[in-house]
């Protein structure tokens, strides 16, 4: 397994420089312009000049390679030089948002809390909920519990965030006066009383989020069971005499995991991609609303570091899943 | 957050009472606490300068200060200057190509240090520095020098005689940047001053104290602000991001914000969130503009990449018959009845604002289908095959490809208009665009606005200032976009009279007035009647206040956060 | 050790009665689901509506109506209507009969995708590694560019192959399709390199079994359920996608109603007309719904140890 994991790493870097290129000529082909947020009264030859000053005048290739000495030689240099307090990225042009004109690697780590602290707990509260949700419904298929949770996941996963979203804000922050609607962003967490207030303008965005992570992970983990369930190993472990509970929690659930691993890695790298919808209801500025204007604003530095820092990740969790599977199941192997 | 409010309240009333003074606005700096803004686009940088968006400008502004601003009327006002130049009082030289500016005396900037001529002078090199890319070049379009005789005069040189000499450092698109804190960011190092871009030094009522681009920015009272009992608030919370439903919302129903910029909303929704008690919406018009674009080359795609929207005409849209009663068959005042409400009103001018330039002419109101109608027939544009959609006098049929950007005011409008169209004989074909594709100058993408792949477009579009003479130019011949100019180009609907462009000539070189504007008017007239664009209404700026926020007038000339200084809190 | 083809050689033995179809036995046991019974008739209830609806109906989805904007519902206008006049009823049927055709399509090809790759990869050791890679690069795309770069390669040359109408259909149920295969093929994979290592499969291999018998025969019809979720999740998402590319213009034009864009337009309107947004929303829940239960009843009849009791 170790083996297999090395060699899935070192394969992983020409992927992950293979995808960098093919994000890169992807937002290249793409239409779109720097300058399309820039007033119409500005004229167009000032708006060339501006394309200009932003490097856009080079060529492709050009860019492109600039952009991977920034990311994979500057960008690593700056991390050690605040990690040790060495001056290796002195004078190097770094990773340069054309929107805010400043680095975007440090834009990025400015969202990561509220990123992490929203999106993050919201995926680990569905997660959390979505397990026990789906071993029920399966284990007493059909019961009125079963019923009710299939309904309200699928309706929880069929009406999209831009409308639960606003409409917990209208029952919340309008009609009741609970809740904030807008999230606080610079809020510090020092005391009791900060930590209410940080609660509580994490409860809506939390709850609308999880619901979809929710609905989704405990359909999957119902059909697992519901396959693993009626297998022989099942009766067999009964007939040995084991309490239902070791059978059912022990056996039965480590072999439905798969299918769910599966797709809890695959929501993990989301995490840190943001939610966008729902960041932008509540205002969050997490990183989908990072990604989600830099795109808007066809700010392609930006778009394009945060795109392969998403990739890194996917390929870093799928890798991990792949890991799991020969935890959960020794028959799986690699090679 | 009804705690939250009582909380504000509470401090409010603290501050009166310790207060000296008995009215609300008057007393000392900072007595008010905290103020609250909320801009739906979310500001990246403060500076105008690196960035034409209105959110950069109007965040700037409350740092960053110009010599001159436009009021709510969009006269001019002296702001750091002690006066406004002009011929009569000897600040403008009689031949027009020079303007003397006076700085008030004992201006700091907020690191206490003087405002000097310098600083404005280095204002005018960092702008048109070849490498800076600024985005606020054409202001200082025609400046050949900026002299400084001594530490409080500026003077501006124009390669010829200026009409309008107010360009360079007047309203919120150019104001003055500290010499000492820039002087390493010229030319290609301004984008990578950071810090500098982000913390500007300024002589402005606020300074940032944390600046997060695309999110929120914290600022504070500024310790040398000229004016002592001024600002009345110590901190300004200026939060980015979400949608104009929200940012509304926020304001009117929940009282969390005190202010809320550009609240583009349909006017039932607007008067729901009214009904919320909280705050109230605040309107202004300036020269915004909704229009339909007419397309006078022909849009067909089988021309070709290099002829469609490029050779002339278009297969009938550059008859009078047919424009006309394509705007007759329109009723405006329907249009602004469901898009803007309060925020809107009928137009049939291009420069709709300031009333001097603007021809006031209303005849276009008049929604008449059967007169439109009637003028087709008769220009022979009749449904020979009897399918529904009439035919042109050679056998086409009039089949119209209507597109615009992504918004829901102006789908609604699309899907209006589209049935008035239908009525009228006309077979249309509605096409939205997201905006940073439509808007986007890409000269690879067959969407954009200027590329006009499309029979008719609609958008909004304005100018700067009060002077109409550049946004007047988009009607010149050889500002088309086209191949040869990859598709840039300010003339979008490819308008083109040699008597247009002649008289445009006669307005940049008339200084008078009054002559000025009668030019302005007829140029404005000529191209409306001779098939330019269809204008529908003239788009005011709404944005909303809280009830407990004073002092907000709100600018459609300048930057709406102008009088930011002068804003308090009113006991409720 | 659960295959159904394992019985048909005994089945075949009893020649006194006459041979069943296979097919007929599912249908047996689907008819004992009530829930899926009952999903069936509503899916039914659904696509009759949103085909024959608008033939019966007198409203025009498309027509304004400007006096009669705002209205609650009546007699003439049973779901009220909207912002402009136009007939929500009308609306409701014009728009469900894209949402429904997209979400279908959409849905079956990227499960058809998914589950292609998803089965090659897990049982073909040696397309595990590009299969997986490439699964990787997609995921990692960033969706609205890729969707931009699609309409702007395609969408002409659709439009003029098949028409506006047919092309940006096509068009947008390429795009969600190839967006969304993805998790499928990620689940089916896991499940497969679970699988392929049980005993049945080894025996089956072990009797010389082509591996396109065994694929077929006794790995898919084993991996059902992980489909039957991913297809029901699915469709809620591709007419949830549906509705934002029509919101950003790559999608149909913007008169056209969808179920994702009447509830994206009425969420401004959410407290003065909450009608306008309920009818949307329930047409998308039940309908996903529906196929939810549809696909237990389904999943339950194809399954041999439960169709035998």
């Amino acid at each position: 397994m170790l083996t297999f994991a090395i060699r899935r790493l070192l394969i992983s870097i020409p992927t992950l420089l293979f995808i960098s290129l093919v994000i890169f000529l992807l937002l290249e082909l793409a239409p779109g312009d720097p300058m399309a947020q820039v007033p119409l009264t500005v004229p167009d030859e000032v708006k060339q000049k501006m394309r200009l000053a932003l490097g856009l005048g080079e060529p492709v290739p050009v860019r492109f390679v600039k952009w991977m000495y920034q990311f994979f030689v500057v960008e690593p240099s700056v991390f050690i030089d605040w990690l040790f307090g060495t001056s290796l990225s002195e004078g190097q042009q770094r990773v340069i948002s054309w929107q805010t004109r400043s680095p975007v690697m440090d834009i990025v780590v400015q969202r990561m809390p509220q990123t992490l602290w929203v999106v993050g707990l919201a995926y680990v509260v569905g997660v959390l909920i979505a397990l026990p949700i789906g071993i029920i419904s399966a284990y007493k298929q059909y019961s009125i519990f079963d019923q009710a949770g299939t309904f309200v996941s699928m309706i929880g996963f069929s009406v999209p965030p831009f409308f639960t979203g606003v409409l917990v804000i209208v029952i919340f922050s309008i009609q009741l006066g609970w809740l904030p609607s807008i999230y606080d962003t610079t809020h510090v967490v020092n005391d009791w009383d900060s930590f209410v207030v940080q609660f509580k303008q994490m409860i809506m965005p939390v709850m609308v989020l999880a619901l979809q992570t929710t609905a989704q992970i405990s359909r999957f983990m119902r059909a697992s069971m519901l396959d693993n369930l009626n297998q022989d190993y099942v009766r067999t472990a009964r007939a040995k005499g084991l309490s239902e509970s070791v059978v059912v929690m022990v056996h039965v659930v480590r072999n439905s995991m798969i299918p769910v691993v599966t797709v809890i890695a695959l929501g993990v790298p989301a995490i840190f991609g943001g939610a966008i919808i729902t960041e932008q209801i509540f205002k969050v500025n997490g990183i989908g609303q990072l990604l989600i204007t830099a795109i808007q604003a066809n700010d392609l530095p930006m778009v394009q570091t945060i795109t392969f820092i998403f990739a890194v990740l996917i390929v870093v969790f799928n890798l991990i899943a792949d890991v799991l599977y020969g935890i959960l199941d020794p028959r799986i192997r690699y090679d | 957050m009804k705690t939250k409010h009582a909380l504000m309240g509470a401090v409010a009333t603290v501050a009166l009472a310790t207060s000296a003074f008995g009215a609300a606005h008057e007393g000392e700096r900072g007595r008010d606490g905290e103020v609250r803004i909320l801009y739906w686009q979310a500001p990246s940088i403060m500076t105008p300068y690196l960035s034409g968006g209105t959110k950069d400008i109007e965040a700037a502004s409350l740092v960053i200060e110009p010599l001159a601003r436009y009021d709510t009327e969009g006269n001019l006002t002296p702001w750091l200057a002690t006066e406004i130049p002009t011929v009569a009082n000897g600040g403008v030289s009689e031949d027009l190509t020079q303007i003397t500016w006076k700085l008030q005396e004992g201006l700091l900037w907020s690191d206490g240090t003087p405002v000097t001529s310098e600083d404005v002078k280095f204002t005018w090199e960092y702008c048109t520095n070849p490498d800076g890319g600024c985005a606020q070049l054409t202001k200082f379009g025609g400046v050949t020098a900026v002299d400084t005789p001594d530490e409080l005069t500026v003077v501006v040189t124009f390669d010829g005689p200026t009409p309008f000499p107010y360009g360079p450092f007047v309203g919120g698109q150019s104001p003055i940047i500290q010499k000492a804190q820039f002087a390493d960011c010229v030319g290609a190092q301004a984008s990578s001053c950071t810090e500098e871009n982000f913390n500007p030094i300024g002589t402005g009522p606020f300074v940032v104290t944390d600046f997060r681009p695309n999110d929120v920015i914290t600022l504070e009272a500024n310790p040398n602000y000229r004016d002592p009992s001024k600002p009345a608030f110590q901190t300004v919370t200026f939060k980015g991001g979400g949608d104009a439903a929200a940012a509304g919302r926020a304001v009117m129903e929940t009282g969390e914000y005190d202010y809320a910029w550009n609240l583009q909303l349909a006017p039932d929704v607007i008067a729901q969130m009214q009904s919320g008690g909280m705050g109230v919406p605040v309107a202004g018009f300036g020269p915004l503009m909704e229009r339909i674009m007419l397309n006078n080359t022909n849009p067909d795609p089988s021309l070709g990449p290099d002829e469609r929207s490029v050779i002339r005409p278009h297969p009938f849209l550059g008859d009078p018959a047919v424009y006309k009663a394509l705007s007759m068959a329109i009723d405006r005042e329907l249009l602004v009845e469901v898009g803007y409400g309060e925020a809107g009103r009928v137009t049939c001018d291009w420069v709709p604002a300031p009333a001097v330039y603007a021809t006031g002419d209303l005849s276009c109101a008049n929604f008449d289908m059967e007169a439109a109608k009637a003028m087709l027939e008769e220009a022979g544009y009749v449904d020979s095959d009897g399918d529904g959609v009439r035919e042109t006098p050679d056998g086409m049929p009039m089949s119209i490809l209507y597109q615009t950007s992504t918004n829901a005011v102006r789908q609604d409008f699309q899907a209006l208009i589209k049935q008035w169209w239908n009525e009228l004989g006309l077979e249309v074909e509605l096409r939205n665009i997201d905006s940073s594709v439509f808007f986007g100058g890409d000269p690879g993408s067959p969407d954009t606005f200027q590329k006009f792949y499309a029979d008719v477009e609609m958008y909004a579009n304005t100018f700067d200032g009060t002077d109409p003479q550049a946004y007047l130019g988009n009607g010149l011949c050889d500002k088309a976009p086209r191949p040869a100019t990859q598709w840039q180009g300010e003339n979008i609907s490819r308008f083109c009279s040699e008597e247009f462009d002649a008289l445009h000539a006669e307005l940049t070189k008339t200084a008078d007035i009054d002559e000025r504007a009668r030019i302005a008017k007829e140029l404005n007239a000529m191209a409306v009647n001779e098939g330019s664009m269809i204008p529908l209404v003239h788009r005011g700026r709404l944005s909303a206040h809280s009830n407990s926020l004073g002092g907000v007038a709100l600018n459609v000339w300048d930057s709406e956060l102008w009088n930011v200084a002068d804003w308090h809190r009113i006991a409720e | 050790m659960t295959d159904p083809a394992a019985n048909a050689p005994a089945e075949a033995l009893v020649t006194a009665r006459p041979p069943r179809n296979q097919w007929l036995d599912v249908w047996d046991q689907f008819k004992t689901h009530r829930g899926a019974l009952f999903g069936l008739a509503f899916f039914v209830f659904i696509i009759l509506m949103v085909t024959v609806g608008p033939l019966l109906w007198t409203y025009d989805a498309t027509f304004i109506d400007i006096r009669a904007r705002n209205q609650g519902p009546s007699l003439a206008h049973p779901m009220g209507t909207d912002q402009l006049g136009r007939d929500m009823f009308a609306r409701m049927m014009a728009g469900g009969r894209v949402s429904v055709a997209v979400g279908l399509t959409a849905m079956a090809l990227a499960l058809m995708l998914g589950t292609f790759v998803g089965v090659v990869a897990g049982f073909f050791r040696k397309f595990d590694g590009p299969l997986m890679r490439l699964t990787d690069l997609f995921l990692a795309l960033p969706l609205l560019p890729l969707l931009l770069v699609g309409v702007l390669l395609f969408r002409e040359r659709l439009n003029g192959l098949f028409g506006p109408e047919l092309g940006i259909f096509i068009l947008i149920v390429t795009g969600i399709g190839i967006t969304s295969w993805m998790p499928t093929a990620r689940i089916v994979r896991g499940d497969v390199l679970a699988l392929k290592e049980r005993e049945f499969v080894l025996a089956a291999r072990s009797i010389g079994t082509p591996p396109r018998r065994l694929i077929s025969r006794h790995i898919l019809p084993n991996i059902l359920s992980p489909i039957m979720v991913s297809a029901t999740l699915g469709i809620a998402t591709a007419i949830i996608t549906e509705s934002a590319l029509s919101f950003l213009g790559l999608g149909f034009p913007p008169d056209f109603p969808t179920w994702g864009r009447l509830l994206f337009d009425a969420t401004d309107y959410l407290q003065q007309y909450p009608g306008r947004v309920i009818w949307p929303g329930l047409a998308i829940s039940f309908t996903v719904l529906s196929v939810n239960f549809i696909g237990d009843g389904l999943r339950d009849a194809l399954d041999p140890r439960i169709r035998g009791r």
